[in-house]
């Protein structure tokens, strides 16, 4: 690990000071950014931390009942709060999915969106990676891309981004608020994250010397709390990133669906919205023949981009099935495995 | 520049003067404060055999840079006994052979005690599963790590239990 400067800023006026300074980096849980620092992928010369920053870390109702979750919180601590869980339950889900529950002790909001792409490639300073340096080409093609995009990729970049956490904020309109040098604003969380295109080293909205403040929920989106579910399939039952995700959100009307919302995830770049599919849902009878077209209208865009044509087929049926998932109603209780294909909905062990 | 940085360490205060910021809570238990339970498996927090608790909560200790919890109160392995008694958890692994070579028990362990204090008495194999899937155990001790989790948690929560 390069030897860096490290700052521990009280207020945030010294933070966006010292997040101004020449090769800083914003530390908080630093689940992924130490992970990165260790491999010599990131390589900052100032390490801030932020954690002590006041005011980051509340999760507030407010005045129009929209859900104000601070860039600090930390994951453990969202997905265990029962008023939280109870208006989100797709969110609260996802974040149990998600990492191990070490991680998720340590690993904030903030720092969820923020994080960089499982691509083993990005992680190596050895490997050629358009996204870590800019020119030097794609590893990734041509090499171990089972996981990699089947969306939204360019030939300069195939990775995707891995949150679970990001799956259903994006399928909640979430709006994320922003601070900096310049001052505050906000972003909509489907223009956070960017696609690669010719420049897969611009990942998300921030400039330079910006920190993520809060992310938003609009207060609308606890109307679809009776029927709200996410489903992340991996390699191995626990503690791994999705191969495929999809959260499924719908307000049903005597057995018509009158709004859906589906998103997913380890697919493309960002958390990927499939708004044909949702349109296409309304006025329909929730049954499986829906919900099969909305799985196929949610990839009909995806192309491989390697070896990894499987998950295109993978991605329609966790669509199709997370919206089956959803329909049957939210769940009273935290499956024993949160979003897992292997849970049954009643919370019972399908297996053990 | 040098930091410094007072950590409460199984109830005892310290005081360390760090030359180096890239110390993590791992290295500077192990290296500076003589405290070797907590073990370096991976390094990249994906083993869990670094797990210790910060403010009661688990977190993986190689992935935490020592000078982001100064301040803290940090328990370890070596401070769960008490008066010479095992705490029912490590009780609960010799009962159950939830160990073959050990490298990854004080881990396992800690990560078990937080997961009671975050999701209260497990009974429930596959929630215990889950909740200790953050720590790994390469020669697959799992079915007697299992069953010490629910045995110690049952005593715990005033059920009974064998161990």
């Amino acid at each position: 690990m390069k030897r860096f400067a490290y700052v521990r800023p009280s207020t945030l006026d010294e933070a966006l000071a010292a997040g101004a300074r020449p090769g800083a980096a914003y530390l908080a849980g630093g689940t992924n950014l130490l992970d990165l620092m260790k491999t010599g992928a990131r390589r900052p010369d100032v390490v801030v931390d932020i954690t002590r920053l006041p005011d980051l870390s509340a999760v507030t109702v407010l005045e129009d009942g929209d859900v104000r979750v601070g860039a600090l919180v930390r994951n453990a601590t969202l997905a265990a709060d029962p008023a939280f869980a109870r208006a989100y339950p797709a969110i609260a889900e996802a974040l149990l999915s998600g990492a191990s529950g070490q991680l998720r002790n340590m690993a904030t909001l903030g720092g969820n969106l923020l994080q960089e792409t499982r691509c083993a490639y990005f992680a190596d300073p050895a490997s050629a990676c358009n996204r870590r340096r800019p020119g030097t080409g794609c590893d990734a093609r041509g090499g171990e891309n089972r996981l990699h995009a089947v969306l939204g990729w360019s030939e300069a970049c195939i990775a995707t981004h891995p949150s679970d956490l990001c799956v259903p904020l994006a399928a909640h309109d979430a709006v994320v608020e922003i601070v900096g040098p310049a001052g505050a604003r906000e972003v909509p969380f489907g223009e956070f994250h960017r696609l690669p295109g010719d420049e897969p080293q611009v990942t998300t909205a921030l400039e330079p010397g910006e920190i993520v403040a809060a992310v938003r929920l609009p207060g609308h989106g606890k109307a679809f709390a009776p029927h709200a579910r996410y489903l992340k399939v991996r390699e191995r039952t626990s503690y791994a990133f999705a191969v495929v995700s999809a959260a499924a959100m719908l307000r049903l009307d005597r057995g018509r669906i009158a709004e859906a919302r589906i998103a997913l995830g380890g697919v493309a770049a960002r958390p990927w919205r499939a708004a044909a599919a949702e349109a296409a849902l309304v006025g329909e009878v929730a049954d499986d023949a829906a919900f099969h077209r909305a799985g196929e209208l949610a990839l009909a865009e995806a192309r491989p981009s390697g070896e990894n044509a499987f998950k295109i087929e993978l991605g329609r049926r966790a669509v199709a099935r997370v919206l089956r998932l959803a329909a049957a109603g939210t769940p009273d209780f935290a499956p024993a495995l949160p979003a897992s294909p292997f849970a049954s909905t009643t919370g019972v062990a399908l297996h053990g | 520049m040098t930091h410094s940085l007072t950590l409460t360490v199984n109830g005892e205060e310290k005081t360390v003067a760090l030359d180096d910021p890239r110390v993590t809570l791992l290295d500077l238990l192990r290296e500076r404060l003589g405290l070797t339970g907590a073990k370096k498996g991976c390094d990249r927090g994906q083993c869990g055999a670094c797990t210790v608790l910060v403010d009661g909560r688990r977190v993986n200790a190689c992935l935490t840079l020592a000078l982001t919890v100064d301040g803290s109160d940090v328990l370890t392995i070596e401070g769960v006994a008490r008066n010479g008694s095992l705490h029912p958890v490590q009780a609960a692994f010799i009962a159950h052979d939830g160990f073959q070579c050990g490298f990854c028990t004080p881990g396992q362990i800690m990560s078990a005690i937080g997961l009671m204090a975050e999701a209260g008495p497990l009974d429930d194999p596959e929630r215990i599963r889950e909740g200790l899937s953050g720590n790994l155990c390469r020669c697959g001790a799992y079915a007697g790590i299992t069953e010490a989790v629910r045995d110690a948690s049952k005593i715990l929560s005033g059920k009974g239990g064998a161990a």
